[in-house]
């Protein structure tokens, strides 16, 4: 059998799973074997989610809605709606209650469900008003940091210790 | 432990035991975790990212379940002893190219591997030799109790564990079963095989995390879903159709012993031979090779080699093991000699032994 790409002998019989019609069988030899398979690295599940994402907004909003909607920002974390979308990654814990309206029918496009029914942490859930303040306090230290503001800085950092205090304390 | 120590050992999903090792290399579960108190990791500095990875390891020192667990410090090993541990399953690719502060804990035996500052804070994955899922769920569900004993996850009574990317959310649970296939991908019947996992929302992936390629016939089946369903459920859903797997690859194995022997034998003798006297050889034809004498091996056409040493070929003729071995860097051509070279000395022909016949 000859190589699909040269006419080199074809020695590579690979499987590739990533192709739309499903399977892709390819017979190479070994120098476009490894070309192909160094090249061949994707990464499945951004472009899904914004795959998902997009076809779902499309249907349910204007364009004037959407782009209200991409310049919606956590306050916890400061993400943009845009910049989850792109990246497919999300900013804060809080951007799951933040972004919940949007999240929700993606959670259940990508799962066929929204409800968690597994597992729970054993200690409870105490105090989430607390975790999501320490986000928010972080990212303000990191901006009075870039604006040179070390006073406010060091306000923030001890604010930061002292809730970091407590909660050890409560442990 | 010193990464040095690792390349010559053999780690659990190697070992060529466990149910079903034919034709299971390994089970694995890993469970994605993140802390409560900081943002994820898109929205880290490298600041954020150094306070989890000391968070992590100053609590995690008190728990008497992680003081046996070797820490690395990702962000310092060299790109070589990174690559090492990716091909060893100890970390991904994504945490080795990374940047900024990350790290890995690993036991000895290499059943455990906890990646800090992965795609999330915690990735905790723990691995066993065959088809063992129940004594991997048994194992990490405790390890997670343990950690979160001592760490606040972040998590919503709705949505469950909170996860970086929506697709993990929930269980933040991936199972996956490493399987080598061979004998359906002679016979063209995998893609059937596949076509019906996706049907039931199992996904296929090759040997080497989320890139796709099948090298060598290795498969790993995985869930898809991770919320609206329990941690049981899900197990329990790649672990019922694991072995309608392996018996069609048993079957499509008896086919070619019963119907195709010529053509069988010839295939797995000229891999066989090909790596015994090949003078220069790639890691992806190595692989492909290996995996037919594998094969040769189970259906005992080959009967002076042991599944745990071929396993371990596998892994120690991947780029990173062979400069290890050779106790040098090699190039792309240099390595295609070691291999060979190692690949020799390794499956060295017994002429007496042939003589004697
Ligand atoms: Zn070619
Ligand atoms: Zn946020």
């Amino acid at each position: 059998m000859k190589c699909q790409k040269c006419e080199k002998p074809a020695t590579f019989h690979i499987t590739d799973l990533t192709g739309k019609e499903g399977l892709l069988e390819l017979h190479l030899c070994p120098d476009c074997a490894k070309q192909y398979l160094q090249t061949g690295e994707s990464e499945q599940e951004t472009p899904k989610i914004s795959g998902v994402l997009s076809s779902q907004l499309k249907l349910e909003q204007t364009a004037e809605d959407l782009k209200e909607l991409d310049g919606k920002e956590c306050p916890i974390c400061g993400i943009s709606f845009y910049e989850f979308r792109q990246a497919g990654r999300l900013g804060c814990p809080h951007d799951y209650v933040f972004f919940g309206e949007e999240l929700e029918p993606l959670l259940l496009n990508v799962h066929n469900g929204s409800e968690h029914v597994g597992k729970q942490p054993k200690r409870g859930v105490r105090d989430t008003e607390s975790q999501t303040e320490l986000i928010r306090l972080r990212r303000e230290m990191k901006e009075a940091v870039q604006e040179e503001n070390y006073e406010r800085a060091q306000e923030l950092r001890d604010r930061i210790r002292s809730i970091e205090g407590e909660g050890r304390s409560n442990e | 432990m010193v990464i040095d120590e690792l390349h010559d050992r053999c780690g659990e999903w190697l070992k060529g035991d466990g149910p079903q090792s034919d034709i299971v290399m390994s089970s694995r579960i890993r469970l994605a975790r993140n802390l409560a108190d900081f943002p994820f990791i898109r929205r880290c500095n490298d600041i954020d990212k150094a306070n989890i990875e000391s968070t992590v390891r100053e609590r995690l020192s008190q728990e008497d379940a992680f003081t046996t667990l070797n820490f690395f410090n990702v962000a310092k090993l060299n790109s070589l002893d990174r690559q090492l541990l990716v091909e060893r399953q100890l970390i991904s690719r994504e945490l080795s190219n990374g940047d900024g502060s990350r790290a890995v804990a690993i036991d000895s035996r290499e059943r455990l591997s906890l990646m800090v500052n992965e795609e999330d804070h915690l990735r905790i994955q723990v691995m066993k030799s065959g088809l063992n899922l129940d004594g991997a769920w048994e194992q990490i569900n405790k390890l997670d109790d343990d950690i979160e004993s001592r760490l606040t996850y972040a998590f919503h009574p709705k949505f469950g564990y909170l996860t970086a990317c929506p697709t993990n959310a929930g269980t933040g649970i991936r199972v996956s079963v490493l399987v080598h296939l061979p004998a359906l991908a002679i016979t063209h019947q995998i893609e059937k095989v596949f076509r019906s996992l996706q049907k039931i929302n199992l996904v296929v992936r090759g040997l080497y995390g989320e890139g796709t390629q099948a090298m060598g016939d290795f498969y790993q089946i995985s869930n898809q879903v991770t919320l609206g369903k329990s941690e049981r459920e899900i197990i329990d859903q790649v672990a019922d159709v694991i072995p309608y797997v392996i018996d069609y690859e048993r079957k499509a194995r008896q086919y070619l012993l019963d119907e195709k022997q010529n053509d069988l034998f010839d295939r797995v003798s000229r891999a066989y031979g090909t790596l015994q006297t090949a003078q220069q050889i790639s890691s992806e034809e190595t692989m492909y090779l290996l995996s037919r004498v594998r094969m040769g091996v189970n259906l005992e056409l080959i009967d002076n080699l042991e599944i745990p040493h071929i396993n371990q070929l596998f892994l120690r003729t991947q780029p990173a093991h062979l400069q290890k071995i050779c106790e040098q860097t090699l190039d792309t051509d240099q390595r295609n000699v070691e291999r060979a070279n190692y690949l020799r000395l390794q499956l060295k022909r017994d002429d007496t032994d042939a003589q004697a016949n």
